[in-house]
């Protein structure tokens, strides 16, 4: 074969070894890029707002300074207790099916793989449904729906991530509760369950950091609320929905507070994702073997 | 004080696996009786009958009878009732990971309802003394995990924790396989001791460990219990072609 | 039978010494073995009355069927209501809701949306959904799948673990935060910025000349019309950066997936690092990829706060990137509140209806074609 075609084709091959290589890292510097650029302007921007009247005063009227987003923060707070009621419990025993019952069963299949499709679903679209469902019979808006919409968005994760976690406990853990004569509810729940408990709660602590940022299903169900409100059974404010507000208005001040909201929801999200990464580092069964 | 196992035309299948055949067997009690044979011959199988452990996989099945004492396993009582009355030690130690060397002893009787504290302390006590534990840990008994001992304790953790329950009847499959020589030797003179309390059954593939500490063995193979008499006479003097070939190292 | 002894042994390992306590012995000394106390009996006691709790464990069984059936029970719910509140809508206008218009007679433009004058049609809701998911799956999926090359064939160890997080971290982040940095941030940016160089570039006289029959250029093409920054070309944006990273993590998985041999098969032949993730990662994770990118598209057209927030909320349909548009998800997210009558309501609500089931057919699939790859592997919740 003709020696210079051989050498221009190696060099060839050796240069496109080097342009991929070189495209791949611009890539990764491209998809780095966006969240860099969010979290350095979330914190120019966002930190200036939060002062401690932030953290305890209502909104003002439109026009006025000052102000907060208490209520928004307070209802968020309500909203997502309502939900992990809702949806850590019933998530939890779904898992605890797949996983303890339903091994290898069409039934636990058909079931994953509808959880799986189902958190692919728009939130929205949870939303209408629990609008039809409960606030329409109703003839008002209610914390009680907005929650039963967050509720049921963490069932599908929630069972999942439990599914999993109690997939990795060794069946020598449970042969060993079996062979002492505990009955099987008590070993599954005392046991297997408790064993896998830290993967378990990460689990849960992931599908309630993915609802607390949720806003679609929130604006026909709680609806949002200006005031200061508790009550589960009146509108109420949420803070992923009243960054939305502000975030649309032509109202400087209430730009300012939608910063001040989005940095806190990111430094929630961050928190929960970097606790979820440590405890799987540290390893999900502590001293299993 | 333990009871005897008799046991009458036992088949066991995996699936369509006919694991076990017409096996009979009578065990004696407050004795130690080895099984021994080739792996696959079903020994673990027959071991896991006697505490209904087998059923617990779906494919599984049994047909048959096993006596422990004057109860019909299989009729007159629920798989529950009877891993209370027939401990278990594992061939790999088990401990409960979340658990201290306290609760993992202690689990067979918390985890049923048993609350009272101090007979509790006791039991646990005497469960370590029991399984040469003691010692070794009694400083250290909530304060360190189940899972942080090494192997040999963890074995001799998982005896004491099936002694707590006070089972009538001891299976223990190959307990010592996993471990040490010394951890073995320390087993062996565990198991020793606690026939004369329970009746104990062990399942092994070393067959010095038989002679060593077993009064009555039986060899299985392929399903069926070919020999089963005092372990001089296995040893010494076995009936069967097919157990010579086996203690003689001609296979298995 | 011959004894044992005279037996020829072949193998001298197999000699068994006889032990002597094959027989009961009295326990060595030394070990005083405790004699079991009067709670030996109690525990025993304690224990047989404790009964065979068949009946609870019945009921667990039942209690944790039941949860695993809310899986069921939900998308039951979902699409129940759905169909229900939407009969209105559905019994007044049936399929031509997803084509028809009416006809300004003033203008002569077609007119899709008017609440006011009772007019639901969705056709540009259908338009802006999936020009603003395509525009954001060609920035997104080479950039996806650049960055999960990146980190599964070339990446120093100690960058993984940082980059994995940051991916997770672009996951977590809310659609609202994305909308908000979208607004005051993406939007100035494009308007500024980027939109004139795209406009000089495509709209240019000598553009114009060389390309105008493609239809794409020019004041009438992609990028022509009024530059407002929001519009399909912010919402494609601002979309890509969200779909980036479900299509990084499932795609590296999915590259994870490939066993080791096929790597090695192709490097012994002396192919360049680059043609070993071709020939021997690439194309065996392909159909992976394409479930990924597939389950990109899924997220990209059921996402709605952000693109609401950037897209415009102008019901009509135009052929340039810049133009102001619509999505199904936003259409939603903006007039519920202030849906007035039923038609208008049960409109929204058979929007959502679509939206529901071409996302539940779109995730299904791509869900499948993940699965083929990963074998079974239960795929990543996100």
């Amino acid at each position: 074969m003709n020696l210079k075609k051989q050498g221009f084709h190696s060099k060839f091959r050796a240069a496109s070894d080097h342009l991929a290589t070189g495209l791949a890292i611009a890539a990764t510097l491209l998809v780095v890029a966006p969240l860099v650029a969010i979290f350095i302007y979330l914190i120019y921007k966002g930190a200036s707002s939060l002062n401690l009247a932030f953290f305890t005063h209502v909104p003002k009227p439109v026009g006025e300074d000052g102000g907060g987003m208490a209520n928004a923060i307070v209802g968020s707070g309500v909203l997502l207790g309502v939900a992990s009621l809702l949806g850590i419990p019933v998530g939890i025993g779904g898992g605890i099916y797949l996983a303890e019952f339903g091994r290898g069963t069409k039934f636990a299949n058909a079931v994953r793989f509808t959880a799986d499709v189902l958190n692919g679903v728009p939130s929205i679209v949870m939303g209408i449904a629990v609008y039809s469902l409960i606030v329409v019979p109703q003839h008002h808006f209610s914390a009680f729906s907005g929650g039963v919409a967050l509720g049921i968005m963490m069932i599908p994760t929630v069972t999942r991530t439990t599914e999993e976690m109690l997939l990795m406990v060794p069946n020598s853990v449970r042969e060993a509760a079996l062979g002492l004569g505990v009955p099987n509810w008590r070993s599954v729940l005392s046991i297997t369950l408790k064993t896998a408990s830290p993967g378990v709660i990460t689990g849960c602590m992931l599908a309630f950091a993915r609802v607390a940022g949720e806003t679609a299903p929130l604006i026909f169900t709680a609806f949002g609320n200006q005031f200061w409100s508790a009550s589960l059974n009146e509108p109420i404010a949420a803070l992923p929905l009243q960054i939305y507000v502000y975030a649309i208005s032509p109202y400087d001040e209430w730009h300012r507070l939608a910063w001040g909201g989005a940095l806190v929801l990111i430094i929630l999200i961050v928190f929960a994702v970097s606790l979820v990464r440590y405890v799987a580092s540290r390893g999900i069964l502590k001293g299993a073997s | 004080m333990g009871v005897g196992i008799e046991v009458s035309n036992l088949n066991a299948w995996y699936g369509s696996n006919h694991t076990l055949q017409d096996i009979q067997l009578h065990i004696p009690a407050n004795h130690a009786t080895a099984l021994i044979g080739p792996s696959g011959c079903g020994k673990s199988t027959f071991v896991r009958c006697l505490n209904r452990m087998h059923e617990t996989n779906p494919i599984a099945r049994v047909t048959g009878t096993v006596r422990i004492g004057d109860l019909d396993i299989y009729k007159d009582a629920s798989p529950v009732e009877i891993r209370r009355r027939v401990g278990m030690v594992f061939q790999r130690p088990n401990p409960f990971p979340t658990m201290s060397i306290y609760d993992n002893v202690a689990s067979g009787l918390k985890l049923n309802g048993f609350s009272n504290r101090k007979v509790l302390d006791e039991i646990v006590e005497r469960s370590l003394r029991n399984s040469a534990l003691w010692d070794e840990v009694k400083d250290d008994l909530r304060k360190k995990s189940g899972a942080s001992l090494s192997g040999g304790q963890q074995q001799r953790m998982c005896i004491a924790r099936a002694l707590a329950v006070d089972p009538e009847v001891l299976l223990m499959d190959e307990p010592a396989s996993a471990l040490d020589p010394v951890s073995t030797s320390k087993i062996e003179d565990l198991i020793f001791e606690l026939k004369s309390q329970y009746t104990i059954v062990i399942v092994t593939h070393n067959m010095q460990q038989a002679a060593r500490v077993a009064e009555k063995t039986g060899f299985f193979l392929n399903g069926r219990m070919v020999e089963f008499d005092s372990t001089h006479k296995i040893f010494t003097n076995p009936s069967d072609k097919r157990t010579e070939d086996y203690i003689t190292g001609r296979f298995g | 039978m011959v004894p044992l002894a005279e037996t020829k042994i072949r193998r001298p390992e197999v000699a068994i010494e006889l032990p002597a306590l094959v027989v009961a012995e009295p326990s060595p000394d030394g070990v005083a073995l405790p004699v079991p106390p009067a709670e030996a009996s109690e525990i025993r006691r304690f224990l047989l009355a404790r009964g065979n709790s068949a009946l609870a464990d019945k009921l667990f069984l039942a209690v944790m069927a039941l949860c695993a059936l809310s899986i069921f029970a939900i998308v039951v719910l979902i699409a129940s209501q759905l169909v229900f509140s939407s009969q209105l809508s559905w019994h007044k206008f049936g399929l031509q809701f997803f084509y028809k218009f009416n006809v300004d007679p003033e203008t002569k433009l077609p007119v899709f949306w008017d609440p006011v004058a009772g007019t639901f049609y969705a056709l540009p809701f259908l338009y802006g959904t999936l020009v603003s998911s395509l525009v954001a799956l060609v920035i997104a999926v080479p950039l996806a799948i650049g960055s999960a090359i990146f980190l599964t064939e070339m990446c120093p160890r100690f960058l993984r673990g940082p980059l994995a997080f940051v991916t997770e971290l672009l996951a977590a982040i809310p659609s609202v935060v994305y909308g908000l940095w979208a607004v005051f941030v993406l939007v100035p940016l494009l308007r500024e910025h980027i939109n004139p160089v795209l406009m000089t570039i495509f709209n240019n006289s000598v553009t114009v000349k060389l390309f105008g029959w493609t239809g794409l250029v020019g004041n009438n093409g992609l990028f022509g019309g009024a530059n407002y920054g929001l519009g399909m070309l912010a919402a494609g944006v601002i979309l890509a950066v969200m779909i980036l990273p479900i299509i990084s993590s499932l795609t590296r998985e999915v590259m994870s997936a490939v066993p080791h041999s096929q790597r090695e098969a192709v490097l012994a032949l002396g192919a360049t690092r680059w043609e070993m993730i071709r020939m021997g990662v690439l194309r065996n994770a392909r159909i992976g990829i394409v479930g990924s990118v597939i389950l990109g598209l899924g997220r990209a057209l059921g996402e709605t706060m952000a693109v609401a927030m950037v897209i415009g909320n102008r019901p009509e349909i135009q052929k340039s990137l810049l133009s102001l548009g619509y999505s199904m998800a936003s259409v939603i997210a903006n007039e519920f509140s202030e849906a007035s009558d039923n038609l208008y309501l049960s409109a929204l609500i058979e929007i959502g209806l679509a939206l529901f089931i071409v996302t539940i057919i779109v995730n299904a699939l791509a869900r499948i074609l993940v699965w083929m790859v990963t074998r079974g592997v239960p795929a990543r919740v996100n």
